[in-house]
C-alpha cells in the first residue's frame, strides 16, 4: 500500500502536528516505511483471538467515591504558560 | 574506599562502609559528584545535578546512620531518569516540550527511594519521551558511551546505563516499554531489570506507552537490583494499573542454587538478526548456568518476528493518546504569539516535540483513526495475545528463558539515527517481553573487542525473584559484571 502526502497531511491534521512543505516527500517515505513494516501482521491468522489491552487481563481497581485531595490550583498552574485569576489563558476563541 | 573502589562498588558494600563509619554519606557523595563533575561534560549521562540539595540529603543520612538507624538504603547515592517526576527539580523527558517542566510531586517510585533513605544526585539523560534506542534523540545532545566515546550508550535509559558504569552512581532508575532499560544495561555492561507490568507504580512516571511501560533498577549487580526493586515495588492506590499482589523478599533466596531450574533457549533469538559473536558469547553464558546445575532446554516463540510490527503499532497508539495532553495550554511548550487556538496547539507541538515524536504520533494517529482501527489497531492486540501465549506455552516445559539483549554490541554514534527502521530492530529481543507484561533482565555476559554484551532472562509474571536469583547465581560464577571501562577523563 503506498502513502501519499495527501495521507500524511490529514493525519497530521488529526494530531494538531503541522508538516513543513520542504519536509513533507521525506516524512511520507518514512511514514510509508513505517505501514509496510506493520502491514507484515495482516499474514497473521488471527481468527476468533481475543484482542489484548492489558497484559494480564486485569481489570482497573475502582476507588471509593471520596475526597482524597485537597485544591492545588496555585501550585499546579505555576506549571502554565500563561495564568490570570486562576485561569489558564488561551487566544480568543469568540469574538 | 578509594575513588576507583568506589567507582566501582556496590550499594551492598557501600552500605557496609556506611555502617562501618569507614566513610560518611557526604564523603560518599562528594565523591560521585566529583566523577560527574570530571566525567559527565564528555559523557552527558546527567543533564541535571543537584549538588547542593544531595549534599545536604547525606548529611541528613549521616546523622541518622550515626545513630544506627534507617535502612540498608541509608546514605546510597542514585540518579532519576529524566521521565520520573521530582518534586521543584526540572522534570523534562529530554524535549523541548518540557524544558521548563518542574513538577510540583514526586513519582511514587521517587518518593519510596527518598523514604528508604537514598540520595539523590540528579536526572539522567534519555531519548525524548523515552522513543529510541540510542539516548541521541535527547533536546539536550546524545550521551556517550563510557566503554567507546564514539559509540551510543543505548536507550532510552542511556543516561543512567552510562552514568552507572562510569561510576557517577552505583544506583539507576530507569523504565521501560520495548526494552529501554535492558538494551541499554546490555550496551553498557551493567544490570538493568524490567518488573511485571504492574509491579512498580507508574505514578510520576510521565506516559509514553501506558500498557507497556514499567520502571526498573539499573545497578551493577543483581543484588543490588533485588535491594531497589524491594522498594519500587508494590501496590499504590495512584496507579489504578499498579498490582495488589504480595511483594516477595526479593533477597531472601537470591543465593539458592539452581540447579534443576529449566531454562529455555528459544530459537527464534539466535537467527540471522543476531550477530554471530554476540550469540557465540551468550552460549557461553548459557554453559556457566547449566555448570551451575540448570538445565537447558529448547523452546519455541513462533511469533517473534510478529513482535516489532505489533509493538509499533500499539505503542505509538497510546503514545498518540498520551501525548495529545501537550497542547501548549496548561502545561509544557507554548509557541510566541499563537495567532488563534489552533495555531497555539499546532505550532506548540510542531515546535516543541521532535521528530522521532512526531513521527510516532502520526503513526498511532494513523492506526487509531476511522477505518483503520480495526486493520492495525485491533489486529496488534489480538497478536499481542498470540505472543503472549507462545510465553505461556513456553512456561509450561521451563522456569526462565534465556537468551540475548540485543542483536549487537553498542554501535557507533549516528550510525542509525538516519533510518528508524534499523533502529527500531535494536529491540527485536525485549519487545515482546512487554508485551506480555513479564519481567526481563539483561546482566553483563564478557566483552567483545571492549564492548559489553549482555545476557537477557525472562520470567513469568510477578517471579522476579527466580530471575534474580539466576542472575545472581551467574554473578557469584563470573566476573563479568565486575569490568569497568577505562575513565574518558584519563584516556580520551
Amino acid at each position: 500500500m503506498s502513502t501519499t502526502p495527501a495521507d500524511v497531511l490529514s493525519v497530521a491534521q488529526l494530531a494538531r502536528l503541522r508538516i513543513e512543505e520542504a519536509a513533507l516527500d521525506d516524512v511520507t517515505e518514512r511514514f510509508g516505511r513505517i505501514l509496510d513494516l506493520v502491514a507484515q501482521l495482516q499474514q497473521v491468522d488471527t481468527e476468533g483471538v481475543e484482542p489484548m489491552s492489558n497484559p494480564h487481563d486485569m481489570v482497573q481497581r475502582l476507588r471509593a467515591d471520596a475526597v482524597t485531595e485537597d485544591a492545588q490550583r496555585d501550585a499546579l498552574q505555576r506549571v502554565a504558560p500563561s495564568v490570570e485569576d486562576g485561569f489558564f489563558l488561551v487566544p480568543r476563541v469568540i469574538d | 574506599m578509594s575513588p576507583n573502589e568506589l567507582s566501582t562498588a556496590t550499594a551492598v558494600e557501600l552500605a557496609a562502609a556506611l555502617r562501618a563509619k569507614t566513610m560518611s554519606a557526604v564523603e560518599l557523595t562528594q565523591a560521585c559528584l566529583a566523577t560527574i563533575a570530571r566525567e559527565n561534560p564528555v559523557l552527558n549521562a546527567a543533564i541535571t545535578v543537584c549538588g547542593e540539595q544531595a549534599i545536604e540529603e547525606a548529611t541528613a543520612a549521616d546523622t541518622l546512620l550515626r545513630r544506627g538507624d534507617g535502612g540498608t538504603l541509608t546514605g546510597i547515592p542514585l540518579l532519576h531518569k529524566d521521565i520520573f517526576c521530582t518534586r521543584d527539580v526540572a522534570t523534562t523527558c529530554a524535549s523541548r516540550m518540557l524544558e521548563n517542566f518542574i513538577p510540583p510531586y514526586d513519582a511514587t517510585v521517587v518518593s519510596r527511594l527518598r523514604a528508604a533513605g537514598t540520595i539523590m544526585l540528579g536526572k539522567t539523560n534519555m531519548d525524548e519521551f523515552a522513543m529510541g534506542s540510542s539516548t541521541e534523540t535527547s533536546v539536550f545532545g546524545e550521551t556517550r558511551n563510557p566503554w567507546n566515546i564514539h559509540c551510543v550508550p543505548g536507550g532510552s535509559s542511556g543516561g543512567t546505563a552510562a552514568a552507572v558504569a562510569a561510576g557517577f552512581t552505583p544506583l539507576g532508575t530507569g523504565t521501560d516499554t520495548g526494552g529501554s532499560i535492558r538494551q541499554p544495561a546490555s550496551l553498557c555492561g551493567i544490570t538493568g531489570l524490567k518488573p511485571t507490568y504492574g509491579r512498580v507504580s507508574r505514578l510520576g512516571i510521565i506516559a509514553f506507552a501506558s500498557s507497556l511501560d514499567q520502571a526498573g533498577p539499573m545497578t551493577r549487580t543483581a543484588e543490588d537490583a533485588a535491594l531497589m526493586l524491594q522498594v519500587m515495588s508494590g501496590l499504590d492506590p495512584g496507579d489504578s494499573t499498579s498490582a495488589d499482589i504480595e511483594v516477595p523478599d526479593f533477597r531472601a533466596n537470591l543465593g539458592d542454587p539452581i540447579s534443576g531450574l529449566k531454562i529455555g533457549i528459544p530459537k527464534e533469538y539466535f537467527s540471522s538478526s543476531l550477530e554471530p559473536r554476540v550469540a557465540a558469547s551468550i552460549q557461553a553464558a548459557l554453559v556457566e548456568l547449566e555448570r551451575e546445575g540448570a538445565e537447558l532446554v529448547d523452546i519455541d516463540l513462533p511469533h517473534t518476528d510478529q513482535g516489532i510490527p505489533t509493538y509499533y503499532i500499539i505503542a505509538p497508539a497510546e503514545a498518540s493518546a498520551n501525548l495529545s495532553r501537550y497542547d501548549g495550554v496548561r502545561f509544557g511548550y507554548r509557541c510566541e504569539a499563537p495567532t488563534d487556538l489552533n495555531d497555539l496547539y499546532e505550532r506548540s507541538r510542531t515546535e516543541g516535540f521532535g521528530e522521532e515524536v512526531k513521527r510516532r504520533i502520526l503513526v498511532g494517529t494513523y492506526a487509531l483513526s476511522t477505518g483503520f482501527y480495526d486493520a492495525y489497531f485491533k489486529k496488534a492486540q489480538q497478536v499481542r495475545r498470540l505472543i503472549s501465549e507462545d510465553f505461556n506455552t513456553a512456561f509450561e516445559t521451563c522456569d526462565v528463558i534465556a537468551g540475548p539483549a540485543a542483536p549487537g554490541v553498542a554501535f557507533g554514534l549516528g550510525t542509525k539515527t538516519t533510518d528508524p527502521l534499523a533502529m527500531y530492530l535494536e529491540d527485536i529481543y525485549t519487545l515482546s517481553v512487554n508485551l506480555a507484561g513479564l519481567p526481563g533482565i539483561s546482566v553483563p555476559a564478557g566483552l567483545l573487542d571492549g564492548m559489553p554484551v549482555g545476557l537477557q532472562l525472562i520470567g513469568r509474571a510477578f517471579d522476579e525473584a527466580t530471575l534474580l536469583r539466576v542472575a545472581h547465581r551467574f554473578q557469584l560464577r563470573t566476573d563479568h559484571h565486575l569490568a569497568r571501562p577505562v575513565p574518558t577523563a584519563v584516556n580520551p
